[in-house]
């Protein structure tokens, strides 16, 4: 350990390193880069995120049908358990794809791209249901289906983003510049994610303010809040489920890629020598 | 909960969520289903290739 430590870092650098030449060192971070090993991984674990994911939408939906009308909204409260959870999954999913940004430009992780470039269209549909649901929910409440208020805006903003990082990986042929310009384009984006969060405290927005995730705890009631909680880990569990089948997707991409340049350089070399010999 | 007043809001939210929740799973299920066809297909022209050019050794 002490060896390849010193054969990879300079001493100042060295103790601020550690723990990271730690974890990068350790078997299971290895394993993990290997597209093979993570194939394996995700044969044996999607089935039972595929099982706890059912388990939870059925007994949020259920919690949510249940749960008791708030005594100003009435029943409109009951598009809360869609709306919140996708909003939450819409900003988590774009601090993946950061942590995945990173992940390619600095530690070049060979799995990193994989995890943005699938999360990305997770992120447009979530982004989706939470304007759309949020849009209903407006207009019973404010009489409007959007104002460009803070935090609508910026959310509007993310979903944009993730529609032009979709296109930006269709638009560019080669995988590696692709994942590059991709990666720093959502670095750049990131900024949104703190417009989004702190946009109802910076700016006088018709949104409410954070009821849930805030100092001095949740202002929602304990019965309201249960399927709140409930759907929003059924949510994460959903996107977990679909990120891990979309990076094996991608990996089986450039599998693909890989065996038809394979067969075609194999082509490629035979055709002489069979030319030849036919003439 | 049906007499409320504001019930075509709530069921238009879980129908949208329902249907784009929905056409994310097509979407990651079927490009799956896709993506094995393509690569059994490459695995075979690839097999092929290689067997043709064993046949040509010998």
């Amino acid at each position: 350990m002490n060896a390849s430590l010193d054969r990879v870092f300079t001493p100042p650098i060295r103790r601020i390193a550690a723990p990271f030449a730690l974890a990068y060192e350790s078997p299971s971070m290895v394993n993990l880069a290997n597209p093979t090993t993570f194939v394996e991984l995700t044969r044996r674990v999607l089935p039972w995120l595929v099982g706890v994911t059912a388990v939870l939408f059925a007994a949020g939906l259920w919690l949510s049908v249940a749960a008791p009308p708030d005594y100003q909204q009435g029943e409109t409260v009951k598009i809360m358990y869609l709306h919140v959870p996708a909003a939450w999954m819409a900003t988590f999913i774009y601090a993946v794809m950061t942590a995945a940004a990173l992940g390619t430009l600095v530690w070049r992780h060979p799995l990193a791209d994989a995890a943005q470039k699938a999360a990305a269209p997770l992120g447009a549909g979530f982004t989706f249901i939470c304007l759309v649901t949020g849009s209903l929910w407006g207009k019973p409440m404010w009489g409007t289906f959007w104002v460009w208020d803070a935090r609508l805006t910026s959310v509007l903003v993310l979903f944009i983003l993730y529609l032009g990082l979709i296109a930006l990986w269709r638009a560019i042929e080669e995988p590696g510049r692709a994942a590059k310009a991709a990666a720093i384009l959502t670095l750049v984006g990131a900024v949104d994610l703190p417009i989004i969060k702190f946009s109802v405290d910076w700016w006088n927005t018709l949104h409410q303010p954070a009821s849930v995730f805030r100092l001095g705890g949740p202002t929602i009631a304990p019965e309201l809040l249960a399927p709140l909680l409930v759907m929003s880990l059924a949510f994460t569990c959903l996107f977990l489920t679909l990120h891990l089948m979309a990076i094996r997707n991608e990996v089986l991409r450039r599998r693909i890629a890989r065996v038809t340049m394979l067969a075609a350089v194999e082509g490629d070399r035979l055709a002489p020598r069979l030319a030849a010999r036919g003439a | 909960m049906m007499a409320d007043p504001h019930i075509g809001f709530i069921i238009a939210a879980y129908a949208v969520a329902a249907a784009t929740i929905g056409a994310m799973i097509g979407w990651v299920v079927l490009d799956a289903r896709r993506l094995r066809a393509q690569l059994d297909e490459a695995t075979v022209a690839l097999d092929a290739a290689r067997g043709a050019k064993t046949g040509e050794r010998q």
